[in-house]
């Protein structure tokens, strides 16, 4: 009984949404699965301002739908499912722990369209998208490496993907080649969101002697702990700018507006294709912040050179010699790190040469 | 590995601080249970005793005042919950997690406005006398401390305390003595929320400064199975919230340390630790593991 009347609901639904489609009146529904609360400030933010520039750029031909703060798992498949039975055509599901759920629901609901966040498996309706945050990892580590006094950087990550050992990485590489003597503190707190856990997490690395904190986390509760404690640190995923001028000395911005207004617009005018994009600091996908006038003007114009480089494609933030953490070569010398493929980015699992600690399974 | 660069003192500071805003909430919650009724909603009276603290922070300036507006949040949020209960008869289980999901809405709604404001300095609150190491702890952390002590005295002493007891565990027979069983639940019921309301702003003034939607990220429910596996005794819930935070902060500073552990372990830590102590302890005392009030959860009609 209870079966029948979901499944009712679901041909229901299907239904409309197919009448939708061809009647040309009805708005484009978008729905929004977010594995934070959008007054994070940080990453969940971002998607929501994502979700606004939909709204304003189509005004009543769309008609947008969110979900906050569903948890990563088998719950997500609940929540994704709710939405495709509520008559979405899209669905932008924000984080990677989604990417299974998304798969599976897609499977079910063919003529819905999905896009997955920052993950690597697609299928005819369902495509992925990320930002070459480490891009943006690359300016600000150069920045950290330049700041710190006491050439201990602390970095607060969330879980063992690719996408945050390429942070890491990124990071390390760049803050080295600003100051040999740098040493990196990873600290993984298992969670994007969890101020209690991010703020306690930054306590421990400035009790050890951490002066510029780095986050892989989306509350700003590190940042309210730096600057208590009167050191720097980097917004992310948002600008951060409230705390601003220090301890945020500069950020790492997502901008997601532009690739979700032309993703809607292509399910509008039927274009919509199963695709990958991964845009950099080049399409505007990834800024930075403001880079505050607490770092000295020659630090600001390497970081601003050095972002330059990046945005025209002069320079990749993985350039080679660089060695494994094992001492084994990556990268030769000139060679840069190609996207897919054995010990391409999109897979990232091992640290490079000079950090310390495992990345964890 | 180097742990030289770990100083106990700061150590034992920061897991006190990290354990109070748990440790208000199970005390509090404690006392509910105690008194027969089972509120699932903690996380949503922590969440609105936040942003309430803050709120009334900001307005007024004083951390001190925003303690105040927290508690009077959170117990006023409970009342929902006591009178959909209490007289309406409502199941307490569903009422609770209803709770908690009406209170992270209301919260967010509330706290729009204050999203990328300040708190007020909470200088003054802190031990400062105490030196640089343990002077970053603060009055409520000490609070916490009295307050479980109190509420131990209360359950175990007063005759207002027996009576709480006798209602949590059978109200029949507290009625038919001429105890009034729905008012003295309403008050265990309103205590409970003052206290998770506390525990929220502690997270919100003190501990992370700063309002954030949904920041206290399930520290509620922490503070619900705390009670259980204290098996609501006083003394083991500050022994659970206190062991449940040590272990948070210590993993933490151990990973910064470096310690050859497998980070997956270090962080799991805090939960396996805290489950198998309390679980130990209650088993080795036998009556302890039948220690739940035994009208918990049960809805009481003077008629029936």
């Amino acid at each position: 009984m209870n079966l029948k009347s979901i499944l009712a609901a679901g041909a229901l639904a299907l239904g409309t949404a197919g009448f939708a489609a061809a009647d040309g009146h009805e708005p484009t529904k978008v729905g929004f699965i977010y594995v934070g609360p959008i007054g994070d400030l940080g990453w969940t933010y971002e998607h929501h301002q994502g979700l606004l520039a939909v709204e304003e750029a189509y005004g009543d031909k769309v008609e947008t739908m969110y979900q906050e703060t569903v948890p990563e798992g088998a719950d997500a498949e609940r929540a994704i499912t709710q939405m495709a039975l509520q008559g979405a055509d899209l669905i932008f599901t924000t984080s990677f722990g989604y990417m299974d759920p998304t798969i599976n629901v897609a499977a079910k609901f063919p003529d819905v369209k999905f896009e997955h966040a920052t993950g690597y498996k697609r299928a005819d309706n369902v495509s992925t998208y990320s930002a070459r945050f480490y891009e943006g990892r690359a300016v600000i580590g150069h920045i950290a490496g330049k700041m710190t006094k006491t050439n201990k950087i602390g970095y607060i990550a969330s879980f063992p993907i690719p996408e945050v050992v390429r942070g890491i990485n990124s990071a390390y590489i760049h803050a080295k080649k600003a100051n040999p003597d740098v040493e990196f503190s990873v600290v993984w707190v298992y969670t994007w969101f969890d101020p209690g856990k991010e703020g306690d997490a930054a306590q421990a690395l400035i009790d050890q002697g951490a002066d510029v904190i780095m986050q892989h986390t989306d509350s700003t509760a590190p940042q309210a702990v730096a600057k208590e404690a009167g050191i720097y640190s980097f917004g992310q995923a948002s600008d951060m700018a409230a705390f601003a001028p220090a301890p945020r000395i500069s950020s790492i911005i997502d901008d997601w507006a532009p690739y979700y207004v032309a993703r809607v617009g292509a399910v509008m005018d039927g274009t919509w294709e199963s695709t990958d994009t991964w845009d950099g600091i080049g399409p505007g996908m990834v800024e930075i912040g403001e880079i505050s006038d607490v770092v000295p003007a020659e630090v600001k114009a390497e970081a601003l050179a050095l972002k330059a480089a990046l945005a025209d494609g002069s320079y990749h933030a993985f350039t080679g010699p660089i060695n494994k953490q094992d001492g084994s070569v990556w990268l030769a010398e000139g060679e840069t790190a190609a996207d897919f493929g054995d010990d391409g980015l999109a897979g990232m699992n091992f640290y490079v040469e000079g950090l310390t600690g495992d990345v964890p399974n | 590995m180097d742990f030289s660069n770990i100083n106990p003192a700061i150590l034992l500071a920061s897991l006190m601080i990290a354990a109070t805003p748990i440790l208000l909430a199970a005390v509090g919650e404690l006392v509910v249970e105690k008194a027969g009724v089972l509120n699932l909603g903690v996380e949503g009276m922590m969440v609105v005793g936040a942003v309430c603290g803050y709120i009334f922070a900001i307005n007024t300036g004083s951390p001190l005042l925003g303690f105040v507006g927290a508690a009077v949040g959170g117990a006023l949020l409970s009342l929902i919950f006591a009178a959909l209960t209490q007289y309406l008869m409502t199941n307490q289980v569903a009422t609770g997690l209803g709770l908690t999901l009406f209170g992270l809405g209301l919260s967010a709604l509330l706290g729009t406005e204050y999203l990328q404001l300040r708190p007020p300095s909470t200088a003054g609150l802190r031990l400062s006398f105490l030196g640089d190491d343990l002077g970053r702890l603060d009055v409520m952390v000490i609070f916490a401390l009295v307050l479980v002590a109190a509420v131990w005295a209360f359950l175990k002493f007063t005759r207002a305390g027996l009576i709480l007891r006798a209602v949590g565990e059978s109200h029949d027979a507290a009625h038919a003595l001429g105890y009034k069983v729905i008012h003295v639940r309403v008050a265990a019921i309103a205590f409970g929320g003052a206290c998770a309301g506390l525990g929220g702003a502690y997270l919100s003034l003190m501990r992370v400064s700063q309002w954030t939607e949904g920041m206290t990220a399930g520290a509620g429910w922490i503070a619900l199975a705390i009670v259980v596996f204290g098996s609501w005794k006083p003394v083991w819930v500050l022994v659970g919230a206190y062991l449940f935070g040590g272990v948070t902060v210590l993993q933490l500073n151990l990973q910064v340390a470096g310690l050859a552990v497998p980070v997956e372990y270090l962080s799991m830590s805090p939960y396996l630790i805290t489950i198998l102590v309390l679980v130990i302890m209650s088993s080795g005392r036998g009556r302890a593991a039948l220690n739940a009030p035994a009208a918990l959860g049960r809805s009481f009609h003077a008629s029936g």
